[in-house]
């Protein structure tokens, strides 16, 4: 969780004292912030709950649900893949709706309910569709990972509120719980290792009671 | 991203007057579109006004048998709606066929309408698109165009209109409903409400600074077989190179509109009473005046085989 105390240095501390250094040998002394155009930053004040914890938190209106989630309150699960709502890589749920947190600013989230892939399982107590990647090998590099299950997680639940799709014969119809309807819905997600089948092998597994 | 300045407004009337009190000011509803293209600095707003807040998110059903659409309303619930998907299914079928889950739960029916073209040229900022920067020239004529419009499009620009859900609106004849800046009421009708670029592509619509969408409205439902057909290089989460909406009758009457041809959904209904007796004539006369480049001349031949393929299925 965020407030996890790490003892050392992790990959992420030492990357940034890296270019702390490197910032500091390669800008003379002379050097002033060029002025740039538009508007001096403003900076508000966002509270959101997260993963059941309220989070208050003060943010440049520029700042992405997810940046606020990784950057601010350093929950990395959630993960920035190309941060234009190609990949979905930064999925997460708000008020149990699975959104691209990269294409929402933090401040139109005020008192928002958000679950990150922290949220949902921890390595002590997974949750099902977690297990159920793990089982079917659902990744490989496992960049992905966060966002397709937080987004696997939520298309069950669409199927099972009868939310159509693109697949169905008849629109009209509640959608089945099936494999065509599983790869339909996931295609917002990208895996460049290719696990799909053995995603959509793990959203049957849950889907059907098992994992 | 260029720094900007944030409020919730209240009301339509108070959204419409901050946002035309400002010129840098923009609207903010689910921000799928509008936060992609201010990365890219394409789009670089001083002041945002969120209309979330605005009591604009229900589906009524109007007097006269039809739908008011909220305009804040979600392209999941509006697709998923009773109503809509069981007496407007082209419209539930258009929406389903665009974007990824994840987006049509945060873009909204108003978004949706005011998306701007994907036209790759539209979005690298070192091209020269008149687009995105009047007056800079069109880099796509002579470029890689096979995406783009074949018809509607000019010397200026051949961008094309790239959702699904307006070209499903079209052959619903709905009708947008929008508060002015100073706070009188308009309706607009879909075939009047995207432009065609003429010597000024940079306006995708005729809204005024600072008009704000309030609701779509839909007629009384038309009977037949509903259909969109949409055709891509993938089989989801893609763009339409030709997509068709349309309803065929039981007597076999057809209307029907195209996406991705043209810079509005492209119907042309005087063309339609010819289709249940002729359809390659109906079709050549719907691309009459077609301007296509070299790369995207198939559109044309495949939006012909598009409508063939629902009348086979509607006759099935």
């Amino acid at each position: 969780m965020a407030d996890n105390v790490k003892t050392g240095p992790s990959r992420r501390t030492v990357i940034a004292a890296g270019a702390v250094s490197a910032a500091a040998t390669s800008i003379p002394a002379y050097a002033k912030p060029a002025q740039l155009p538009g508007k001096p930053p403003m900076r508000v004040p966002v509270s959101l709950e997260v993963n059941g914890q309220a989070k208050k938190l003060e943010l440049d209106t520029r700042t992405t649900l997810l940046d606020a989630l990784r950057e601010h309150l350093k929950l990395t699960g959630t993960k920035k893949g190309c941060d234009h709502g190609q990949c979905g890589a930064c999925t997460v749920l708000v008020n149990g709706e699975r959104i691209n947190s990269c294409l929402s600013l933090a401040v139109q989230h005020q008192g928002d309910k958000v679950t990150t892939i922290e949220g949902l399982g921890t390595p002590d107590k997974l949750h099902a569709m977690q297990s159920a990647f793990i089982k079917h090998d659902g990744y490989q590099c496992g960049y992905c990972t966060p966002g397709q299950i937080c987004s696997a997680v939520a298309v069950l639940d669409e199927i099972r509120a009868g939310i159509p799709s693109h697949v169905q014969l008849d629109v009209s119809e509640p959608p089945p719980l099936s494999n065509m309807e599983f790869r339909e819905r996931m295609s917002g997600n990208i895996c460049r290792c290719g696990a799909y089948s053995n995603i959509a092998a793990a959203m049957a597994d849950v889907a059907g009671g098992g994992a | 991203m260029r720094s900007f300045s944030y409020e919730r407004a209240q009301t339509p009337e108070q959204a419409a007057a901050t946002v035309a009190g400002k010129p840098g000011a923009k609207f903010l509803a689910g921000g799928t579109n509008l936060l992609d293209l201010m990365k890219l600095e394409i789009e670089s707003p001083t002041h945002l006004v969120d209309v979330q807040d605005l009591d604009l998110d229900r589906i009524e059903e109007t007097d006269d048998g039809g739908v008011r659409i909220g305009a804040l309303v979600s392209n999941t619930a509006l697709a998923a709606h009773r109503k809509i998907r069981t007496d407007y299914g082209v419209l539930t079928r258009a929406i389903v066929a665009g974007a990824s889950g994840q987006l049509r739960n945060k873009a909204t029916t108003a978004g949706n309408l005011l998306q701007r073209t994907r036209c790759p040229y539209f979005y690298d900022s070192n091209m020269a698109c008149n687009k995105r920067k009047p007056g800079s020239g069109c880099a796509a004529i002579a470029g890689f165009s096979r995406q783009l419009g074949v018809i509607g499009t000019s010397d200026s620009c051949i961008a094309t209109y790239p959702g699904d859900m307006a070209v499903a609106l079209r052959v619903l004849d709905a009708t947008i409903e929008t508060v002015t800046p100073d706070g009188a009421k308009r309706s607009i009708a879909i075939a009047d409400f995207h432009r065609l670029p003429g010597s000024s592509p940079e306006r995708d619509n005729v809204l005024e600074h600072g008009e704000l969408i309030t609701h779509v409205t839909l007629p009384k439902p038309i009977e037949g077989r509903h259909f969109y057909y949409k055709i891509r290089d993938r089989a989801s989460y893609a763009f339409a190179l030709v997509s068709a909406a349309g309803i065929i009758a039981p007597n076999g009457a057809t209307r029907v509109a195209f996406g991705g041809v043209a810079p509005k959904p492209w119907r042309v209904e005087a063309a339609e009473e010819a289709i249940s007796k002729d359809r390659k004539a109906a079709t050549a006369q719907i691309f009459s005046g077609a301007r296509p480049t070299e790369e995207n001349a198939f559109k044309i031949s495949l939006a012909d085989r598009a409508l063939a393929a629902v009348i086979a299925e509607a006759r099935s």
